[in-house]
């Protein structure tokens, strides 16, 4: 019998609201979304928060859009949501995929996509999805609101910029054309965690790459991205040899952890091999055989 | 605090603490010990009960979120002495061994076939993917399913 450590629960009705009581609280309150990342940890006394303010019924965190050429991902929007949505998955595969991975069908019914990044944890999918989309985070706080690009939203293993006081709106994924997008996962069993995941995002003109987002997860990618990669592969043509290099660009610039999923060297070439594949899917979902 | 949680359709109003997972709330507060706890860390699937007609872990689930919901457990499946064709379709298979993962196969089972009345092999795998049985090797599971739903489509059922 695991049970997580006394606290007061609160049930926030509003953005407002959820705010509002984090201001009462002020940093002894804890946001609960799908709570399988949070629960577990306090069932272990990981987090031992005093007062949980549970954000489930805050209908405004619901719900996905299209919006100015945006699409908006609310943050208690569940797993299967994001996965069996149909717009989602036709402007950007790479989500369809990542969440055909992510834990398992009932995991997903509960797990949000907001509880996802913000739990930040190195080994999360979305967070590397959504950051090679090139993603932002809206985020609010008791005065202001905003608009944070999602590479600058995390600070480091389970921290984000995401303020005490304030609260993970949606995400916003800019939408353009002439691109496509695609997500690998090796993973030791169905359902676990990442061995190493990789998303990659691409747009071309032609041949040329025009923009570019490489997203990595479980591989100690700083801030999930492989910026190097992504710089050597703007303006290039594609060609097996130029997303093969940028492969091995991206294993060069990480750091994969050394723990019970495998040793560093595996997992660098894992990070090799996957950035290329995930490249060349995403490429030829855009229509470019590579 | 108080919560009043709808189970099975009837409501039920409790004091509770706060830290009351939904699973030791049917088992220990309502007596409701049809739902399994096997790892008591979201990875088993025992504790699947339905929470707003979608199927959850109730051992990552507070009570307190439950408060002015319904939770639908396996004690629902039979209606009037009559078991619900996915039950009879574990039995008919041998779908259950010692029966410790069966409440949850059966709650993630009715509400696939609630869904889609005909459903792959591969669609039943996916949809017990996170739920582990340490003793059938799933394949009866997977047959009991398909039974369900091929004697339910058929209207065949009896009791
Ligand atoms: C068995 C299992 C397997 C899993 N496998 C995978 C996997 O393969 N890949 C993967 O990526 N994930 C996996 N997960 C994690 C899963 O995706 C979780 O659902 C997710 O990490 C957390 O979402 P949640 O809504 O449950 O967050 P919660 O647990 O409710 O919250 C997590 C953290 O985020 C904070 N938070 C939540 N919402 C907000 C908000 N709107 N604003 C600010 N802060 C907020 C909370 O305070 C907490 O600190 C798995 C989980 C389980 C239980
Ligand atoms: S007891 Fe809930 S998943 Fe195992
Ligand atoms: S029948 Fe024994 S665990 Fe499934």
């Amino acid at each position: 019998m695991q049970v997580p450590a006394q606290f007061e629960y609160e049930r926030a009705t509003s953005i407002a609201h959820a705010v509002q009581l984090l201001g009462k609280y002020n940093g002894a309150g804890r946001l609960i979304a799908g709570g399988h990342s949070l629960i577990p940890m306090m069932k272990l006394r990981l987090a031992r928060p005093e007062v949980l303010i549970d954000i489930n019924e805050v209908a405004e965190l619901g719900g996905i859009s299209r919006v100015d050429g945006e699409l908006r991902v609310g943050a208690l929007v569940r797993h299967t949501e994001l996965l069996d949505d149909d717009e989602v998955a036709q402007l950007f595969p790479i989500l369809r995929d990542a969440e055909k991975v992510i834990a398992d069908p009932i995991v997903r019914n509960r797990g949000t996509v907001g509880g996802s990044v913000c739990q930040a944890d190195p080994s999360e999918d979305l967070s590397a999805a959504f950051s090679a989309l090139r993603a932002y985070a809206v985020v609010q706080g008791a005065e202001t609101q905003r608009i944070v690009p999602l590479r600058d939203f995390f600070v480091g293993p389970y921290e984000t910029v995401v303020g005490p006081g304030e609260l993970l709106v949606e995400l916003r994924v800019p939408v353009r054309t002439g691109g496509s997008s695609a997500f690998l996962k090796v993973s030791r069993r169905a359902g676990d965690w990442a061995v190493g995941a990789v998303g990659a995002a691409v747009w071309l003109d032609g041949d040329v790459i025009t923009e570019v987002g490489i997203g990595l997860s479980a591989l100690g990618a700083r801030n999930f991205v492989a910026v190097e990669a992504e710089d050597f592969l703007r303006g290039r043509s594609v060609s097996a040899d130029v997303l093969g290099e940028a492969g091995r660009i991206a294993a060069e610039h990480c750091d994969p952890p050394v723990d019970q999923r495998g040793p560093a060297d595996y997992k660098r070439h894992l990070a090799a091999t996957l950035v290329t594949r995930a490249l060349q899917l995403a490429c030829r979902r855009a229509g470019r055989e590579v | 605090m108080e919560i009043t949680v709808t189970v099975n359709g009837q409501q039920h109003r409790r004091s509770i603490e706060p830290r009351v997972l939904l699973a030791y709330f049917l088992r220990d507060e309502l007596s409701l010990t049809g739902t399994h706890l096997g790892c008591d860390t979201s990875n088993c699937g025992a504790c699947v009960v339905w929470l707003d007609g979608v199927p959850v872990k109730s051992c990552t689930v507070l009570a307190a979120m439950a408060d002015g919901k319904e939770v639908r457990t396996v004690e629902s499946l039979a209606q009037n002495g009559k078991l619900d064709p996915v039950q009879q379709g574990f039995i008919r298979c041998h779908g259950a061994q010692c029966g410790f993962c069966t409440p949850g196969m059966l709650m993630t089972a009715r509400w696939l076939l609630d869904r889609d009345p005909n459903p792959s092999e591969e669609r039943i795998r996916e949809a017990i993917s996170g739920q582990l049985c340490r003793c059938t090797g799933y394949e009866n599971i997977v047959r009991a399913v398909r039974w369900a739903a091929e004697h339910e489509r058929r209207d065949e059922v009896t009791s």
